[in-house]
C-alpha cells in the first residue's frame, strides 16, 4: 500500500515534469510560428520557482485553504492515472469515472479559494470556467460512454489494452467522429484559445488568478501543469490506443499537446454564450449521431 | 591546500544563499505590468514581438499587479495616474521592481513646468533602472531590462526595500503632491 502511494506520487510528478518541459518546449515552437526567437526550453521551471520564491498576500484563510486543496486534490487524481499498460499505481482502480470525479475536487477547490479572495473579476472568472465545464463535459461524456459500452469495460487501461489487442484500432479513426468531438472538448477542457474565455487576459485581468500572486500563484501553476498532464493523458489512453511502453507514450502525449497548442495560437476568442451554443450544437449533435452509429447500427471502423 | 571541511553556516549565511537562488530565477522570469502611462509606452510592441522578442530574456506580460514583478513606467505622469500608480505598487507581492522610461520620469521632460505633471518619480516611489531619451529607443528599452537584471544580480535591486525604511519621507512626498493618499480596499471593507 506504501509503495502504492509512493508510486503514485512518483506518477504525479513525472506528470509535473513533462508537462513543464513541454509547456516550456511549446512556448518556443508558438514563438517560431510568431517568428521570435522564444525563452529557454526550461523558462516555465522558473517562472514556477520566481512565483514559489516571492512573497505573497493572502485574504482570509478561504483563500489559502482553497489553493492546498485544489493542489492536492489534482496530485490526488494524478496519482490514479497509467501511464503504460503496466505502469499503473493502484492497479484496477483506473477507472474513468475516478477521474470524472477527483478532477472535481481540484477545481472546485480553485473555484473556492478564487471566490474567496473577493474580486469580482474572480468571480466572473470562476463562473465561466464552470459554464464551460458544463459545456465540453457534455458531448466528451456521450463519446466516452461509447466507448464504454464498445469495450464493456470503463477502466483506462483495459480500454487501451482493447485498442491494443484489436490490431491497434484507435478510437480516434475507429469512431471518426467521436474523435473529432474528443478533440474539440480536450480544447475547451485545457482552456485553449477559442475556449479560454474563462482567462482573458485582456478582458478580465486572467479570470479566476486575478488576485493571486507569490506563493499561491506558484502552487496553482504546479496545479494547472498536473491537471493538463491528466486531461492529455486521458486522450491518449481513451483514443489514441494507450501506449505499451514509456516512449510511445511520451511520443504520443507530445504530438497532441503540440498538435492542440498550433490549433490554438491561430484562433480567437470566444464569448462565454457562443462557447456553450458551440459546444451544444455541432459537438453535441456529432456525439449523438456517433453514439446512434456505433451502438445501434454497430458500424465501427 | 584549502581545508573542505564542512563548517556550520550561521542563519544568517544560510539565508543570503537561499536569497541567491532566489534571486537567479528572479532575473530570469520577470513579469511586468505595464502601466502605460505617457508615449513611451509605443516603444513596448516593437520590445514584445518579433523584432526584439524580449521573452527571449523570460519576461512576459502580466495582466493584474498581483502576479507582476516588475512594474513599467512609461512616461509623464499627471497627478491623476501617479495616485494610481501609486495604489497600483503597493499591490504587487515583494520582491518588485520599478523601471521608468524616458526624460519624463527622470525630470519631467517636455512638462517640466506644467502644473499637473510631476518631475521626479523618484520622489513618490523608488525607481530602479531608468531608461534615457525621449523616446528611448527600443535598443535602449532592452538595455534597461539588461541592466535591472544586473542589478538584481548584485543584489542592488532593493527598491521595494528602500521604500519601506524610508516610508514616511515617500509618503510625505506623495501627499505633498496629491493631498491624501489612502490605499484603499475595496474588496475588504
Ligand atoms: S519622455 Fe518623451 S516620449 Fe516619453 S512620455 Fe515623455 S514626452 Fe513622451
Amino acid at each position: 500500500m506504501i509503495l502504492n502511494i509512493l508510486f503514485g506520487l512518483g506518477v504525479a510528478l513525472f506528470g509535473f515534469v513533462l508537462q513543464t518541459a513541454l509547456g516550456g518546449i511549446n512556448r518556443k515552437v508558438i514563438a517560431r510560428l510568431q517568428k521570435r526567437y522564444g525563452p529557454k526550453w526550461y523558462q516555465e521551471f522558473l517562472d514556477i520557482f520566481k512565483l514559489l520564491s516571492k512573497r505573497a498576500t493572502s485574504h482570509g484563510w478561504i483563500f489559502d485553504f482553497g489553493v492546498i486543496m485544489a493542489l492536492g486534490g489534482i496530485i490526488a487524481t494524478a496519482m490514479f492515472m497509467p501511464i503504460t499498460n503496466e505502469l499503473v499505481a493502484f492497479d484496477g482502480y483506473d477507472n474513468f469515472f475516478i477521474f470524472v470525479y477527483l478532477i472535481a475536487v481540484g477545481m472546485l477547490g480553485m473555484a473556492m479559494s478564487a471566490s474567496g479572495s473577493g474580486n469580482p473579476l474572480a468571480s466572473i472568472g470562476v463562473m465561466r470556467a464552470l459554464t464551460t465545464m458544463l459545456a465540453y463535459e457534455v458531448p466528451f461524456m456521450v463519446v466516452v460512454l461509447t466507448i464504454i459500452n464498445i469495450t464493456g469495460d470503463s477502466s483506462i487501461s483495459m480500454i487501451a489494452e482493447f485498442q491494443q489487442l484489436a490490431n491497434n484500432h484507435w478510437f480516434i479513426i475507429a469512431l471518426p467522429l467521436g474523435g473529432i468531438v474528443a478533440i474539440l472538448a480536450l480544447m475547451g477542457m485545457l482552456g485553449k484559445k477559442p475556449f479560454e474565455t474563462y482567462i482573458a487576459p485582456a478582458e478580465i485581468a486572467s479570470g479566476p488568478m486575478v488576485e493571486y500572486g507569490g506563493k499561491q500563484l506558484g502552487m496553482l501553476f504546479i496545479m494547472h501543469e498536473i491537471t493538463v498532464f491528466i486531461e492529455v493523458s486521458l486522450f491518449v489512453h481513451l483514443f489514441l490506443g494507450g501506449a505499451e511502453n514509456i516512449f510511445v507514450f511520451l511520443v504520443k502525449y507530445v504530438l497532441v499537446y503540440t498538435f492542440v497548442n498550433l490549433i490554438s495560437n491561430v484562433n480567437g476568442r470566444f464569448k462565454i454564450d457562443q462557447v456553450v451554443t458551440f459546444f451544444y450544437k455541432w459537438p453535441l449533435l456529432l456525439a449523438v449521431s456517433q453514439a446512434i452509429i456505433a451502438i445501434y447500427l454497430g458500424w465501427v471502423i | 591546500m584549502k581545508s573542505t571541511k564542512f563548517t556550520e553556516l550561521t542563519q544568517e549565511q544560510i539565508d543570503r544563499k537561499w536569497w541567491e537562488i532566489g534571486d537567479f530565477f528572479r532575473r530570469n522570469s520577470l513579469w511586468m505590468l505595464m502601466y502605460c502611462t505617457g508615449c513611451c509606452a509605443i516603444e513596448l510592441p516593437p520590445a514584445m514581438t518579433s523584432a526584439y522578442d524580449m521573452e527571449r530574456l523570460g519576461m512576459g506580460p502580466m495582466a493584474t499587479p498581483r502576479q507582476a514583478d516588475v512594474l513599467l513606467v512609461t512616461g509623464y505622469l499627471s497627478l491623476k495616474t501617479l495616485r494610481r500608480l501609486i495604489y497600483t505598487y503597493e499591490q504587487m507581492s515583494e520582491p518588485k521592481y520599478i523601471v521608468g522610461f524616458g526624460s519624463c520620469t527622470i525630470n519631467g521632460g517636455i512638462y517640466h513646468d506644467s502644473h499637473v505633471v510631476i518631475n521626479r518619480l523618484d520622489r513618490y516611489v523608488p525607481v530602479d533602472v531608468y531608461v534615457a531619451g525621449c523616446m528611448p529607443n527600443t535598443e535602449a528599452v532592452m538595455n534597461g531590462f539588461v541592466d535591472l537584471m544586473d542589478l538584481i544580480k548584485s543584489k542592488k535591486a532593493d527598491g521595494w526595500k528602500r521604500y519601506h525604511d524610508n516610508y514616511d519621507w515617500y509618503k510625505k512626498n506623495q501627499e505633498e503632491a496629491l493631498g491624501e493618499v489612502r490605499i484603499k480596499d475595496e474588496f475588504h471593507e
